[in-house]
């Protein structure tokens, strides 16, 4: 990588040692990988590409991941839905907020990444602080969203019969190609909080701060396999997202009517649940709501029966 | 603390008894004060700051387990009062109520984190100052208080979700005052919904146990939390009485008795203050012949002794059937034996300290009218230590519904044992009482359950399981055990005006 030594690198100390020393310290570079199960490989496939800025420079040697390595995330998230699910969702609220804490704890890396990646400071910053006030405010959702969209359902015969949403299960994700890490958050964020695991394919153009971010998650208390994220192409990889027979539903962030209509015609396979977030402003109050929770839950109806022997009214 | 050698049962009994006197002495387990600390000297919390009360008077607080002095709090007086309403109606015009709410709930969901990294002090500073077991207090009162700022945090920006198609707007100053039995997380109970709700906070806890509530005012301080969102002072009742009496409160919540609940509600009469009033109770637990029997008898065990029956929703009346009464009695008896009464910082504790004398005289009074009135008393045979305020875990059988033990609120460990034959005669019995808190049943059978649930005039209904909380569930009364719910979706509208 011809990554150039940056000026912050160069003020690390204050007492004037960096001034007279004569050689520049290098700096040591970043492999970029994917998660998958909660450990960072290799893709299987050997194969990487090579993102570029505006200007050309090549961010990164990036892991170019194959069918077979979404098929290995789609053993680890099938793998990590009981235990997630199963777990209270006032603890999966404290990890989403635990996330948000290591990923204030990062900032500066973030930032760095979205400006090597052409964002202004300011925008990266913004873009930044965004993505941790997002996963925030999902935290908060953890155990709220069951009390908005839940019901006891006041049916004519002697029975308590109440409707909550429980998670589907494991869900693919082609994340948004544009806002790298807010767009990225803002997908796995509901996904994750209403209790299901997720294999998402980062930002092909721009894929550093979601590599990044998987180091947030494994620092997280996350379990491993609760979300995995590759980096690749979406060309070739979104028909594997929509075929794969144990993913029960899919998300797809671009506007491309081509990959849409492919992906519509795939999920009839098993009647998978696709979701297309392809106008979406991030950025504002529409690009965080329930309803995103509730676009990978599915609704359950119980039916208990209610006794009705004793003459005795509650009258008093 | 040692469980004293008694036979309690007859060697005729033909059931398997568990034999809990033999070998059964634990070794001493105390947790450590030297993970506390506790000043020498408390002033009120106003403003931010630490300030000296205008009334120039402190009084002690101490651990009722050993009656020594752990400090002193500042006594606020009406111009204290004045003086923390004042800060908390600035910090509302000014500050709390222009914040974007989503940066309000940053500082709640602070607050809660710095509880959880101080989750051992808070926990002994819980125990000396109120005399309830520690393990109650590290696994109960203090993670509780914790999760329930966690939970409302996280309703700050979301409010929108929780009343569809309409607004809210905060009422402004909430005076709180809270109850001695469980402080730390009645304090959270109630500054939490305020707060997320864009609401500021003046805030007394009860005179016996101001402790943990001033070191949550520390937390608040740490939290950086705007000066004058939380103010809390320290007094007895006319303190109280001053904070709601006090023209610019907009909201009063209580918790404590049912008699100073119907004071506060005459004292605002033709005003504009919202109150949310959460006061006594006298449960019905009721056992059915089909329940679980020993499940149900532990159930009966944390439902009486829990927190030495200081508990407004405690199953302080038990209504078992008939044909397993004998049982459950038995079976109930044998367990009171194994209770571990003594040093409430002893991990090992299960029946603390009173919580202080003028309780203790109470609960005294109401054991000799019990034994008046003709009930059959049993109490555990375990020694009390020479200091401080105990009670044995005790029960009466025999009583019946007119029996002032059966009606009154005795806050203590305290159980009245009343039988039934059938399911409209155990409805009706239950219900007949001026409470109307909470209740407990216990059956193997589904559809009772739910027939009971729907009959109980009771504001929490519990099935096979009893005293159980979260912060995602609404908790409060029917009749006289007061009107609000604190917890859950349903906590929030105690806060707001629909607009």
């Amino acid at each position: 990588m011809d990554k150039t030594i940056k000026k912050s690198s160069l003020k690390v100390s204050e007492n004037g040692l960096e001034k007279t020393s004569s050689p520049k310290r290098l700096e040591v570079l970043k492999t970029y990988k994917i998660y998958i199960g909660g450990q960072f490989p290799r893709t299987e496939s050997g194969r990487y590409y090579q993102p570029t800025n505006a200007a050309g420079k090549t961010l990164a040697n990036v892991c170019l991941s194959s069918r077979k390595d979404f098929r290995d995330a789609v053993v680890s998230a099938r793998g990590a839905v009981s235990g997630w699910s199963g777990r209270a969702a006032f603890n999966r609220s404290q990890i989403l907020y635990r996330m948000a804490e290591m990923l204030e704890g990062r900032k500066a890396q973030f930032i760095d990444e979205l400006m090597q990646q052409d964002a202004t400071k300011a925008k990266a910053e913004k873009e930044v602080n965004l993505a941790i006030d997002r996963l925030i405010y999902y935290a908060g959702w953890c155990d709220k969203f069951q009390q908005i969209f839940s019901a006891v359902n006041p049916v004519a015969s002697s029975h308590f019969n109440f409707s909550v949403p429980e998670p589907t299960g494991v869900v693919s994700i082609i994340a948004p190609q544009g806002d790298s890490l807010l767009g990225l958050v803002s997908v796995i964020a509901p996904v994750i909080a209403g209790g299901n695991t997720c294999i998402v394919l980062a930002s092909e153009t721009r894929p550093l701060c979601a590599v990044t971010f998987a180091e947030v998650l494994n620092s997280s208390d996350l379990p491993g396999g609760v979300v995995n994220i590759l980096t690749g192409k979406p060309a070739e990889l979104a028909s594997w997202f929509v075929d794969h027979m144990d993913v029960n539903a899919t998300i797809y962030c671009e506007n491309n009517s081509e990959i849409k209509k492919m992906m519509q015609e795939k999920s009839a396979s098993n009647l998978k649940r696709i979701t297309f977030y392809d106008k979406v402003n991030w950025y504002n109050e529409e690009g965080q709501s329930p309803y995103f929770i509730m676009d990978t839950q599915e609704v359950k109806t119980t039916w208990h029966p209610v006794e009705n022997i004793a003459g005795a009214g509650g009258g008093y | 603390m040692a469980v004293t050698k008694k036979k309690v049962a007859s060697k005729k009994s033909n059931t398997i008894k568990l034999k809990f006197d033999t070998s059964w002495d634990y070794a001493p387990a105390p947790e450590s004060k030297s993970a506390a600390t506790i000043n020498k000297q408390y002033d009120l919390f106003i403003n931010g700051e630490w300030q000296k009360p205008a009334s120039k008077k402190y009084f002690d607080t101490i651990n009722p387990a050993t009656e020594e002095k752990l400090s002193e709090v500042a006594n606020a007086n009406e111009a204290d009062v004045d003086k923390a309403v004042k800060s908390a109606r600035n910090a509302y015009d000014k500050v709390w109520k222009k914040m974007p709410a989503k940066e309000r709930a940053k500082y709640i969901f602070r607050i809660a984190r710095i509880m959880q990294e101080k989750a051992r002090e808070l926990a002994i500073v819980e125990t000396l100052d109120g005399g309830k077991p520690i393990k109650e207090s590290r696994d109960f009162d203090v993670p509780t208080a914790a999760n329930h700022l966690f939970y409302y945090a996280g309703w700050a920006d979301k409010l929108e979700y929780a009343f569809p198609n309409k607004r809210t707007e905060p009422l402004g100053v909430a005076g709180q005052i809270t109850p001695w039995n469980f402080p730390l997380l009645m304090a959270a109970w109630k500054i939490a919904p305020a707060l997320a709700t864009g609401n500021t906070v003046v805030l007394k806890p009860a005179e016996t146990t101001p402790l943990t509530t001033l070191k949550l005012a520390e937390i608040i301080q740490e939290a950086d939390l705007p000066p004058g969102v939380v103010n809390i002072i320290t007094g007895a009742g006319d303190t109280g009485a001053a904070i709601v009496n006090h023209a610019d409160v907009n909201k009063i919540a209580f918790t404590g008795s049912t008699n100073v609940g119907k004071i506060i509600q005459r004292a605002i009469a033709g005003t504009n203050k919202k109150a949310t009033l959460e006061l006594g109770g006298k449960a019905a637990n009721i056992i059915f012949e089909d329940a679980p029997i020993d499940q149900a008898v532990e159930g009966v065990v944390n439902a009486i002794f829990f927190n030495q029956g200081h508990v407004c929703c405690a199953g302080s009346r038990l209504y078992v059937q008939e044909s397993v009464a004998k049982e459950v009695i038995r079976k109930l008896r044998d367990r009171m034996q194994s209770l571990i009464v003594g040093d409430p910082m002893d991990k090992n504790t299960d029946i603390g300290a009173i919580n202080s004398r003028e309780q203790l005289n109470i609960i005294q009074k109401y054991i000799a009218i019990g034994k008046k009135e003709g009930a059959e008393m049993y109490e555990s045979s375990c020694a009390l230590p020479s200091k401080g305020f105990w009670c044995r875990p005790t029960i009466f059988s025999n009583v019946a519904q007119s029996n002032r033990i059966a009606q009154e609120e005795i806050f203590g460990p305290v159980l009245s044992i009343l039988t039934f034959r059938t399911d409209d005669e155990v409805i009706e019995k239950a219900n007949n009482s001026p409470y109307g808190l909470s209740a407990g049943v216990w059956t193997d059978k589904g559809s009772k359950i739910f027939n009971m649930t729907k009959r109980m005039r009771a504001g929490v209904v519990w099935a096979n399981t009893f005293n159980k909380f979260d912060p995602s569930s609404p908790f409060g009364g029917y009749k006289e055990s007061g009107f609000g719910r604190e917890g859950g979706l349903h906590g929030l509208s105690a806060y707001v005006n629909i607009v």
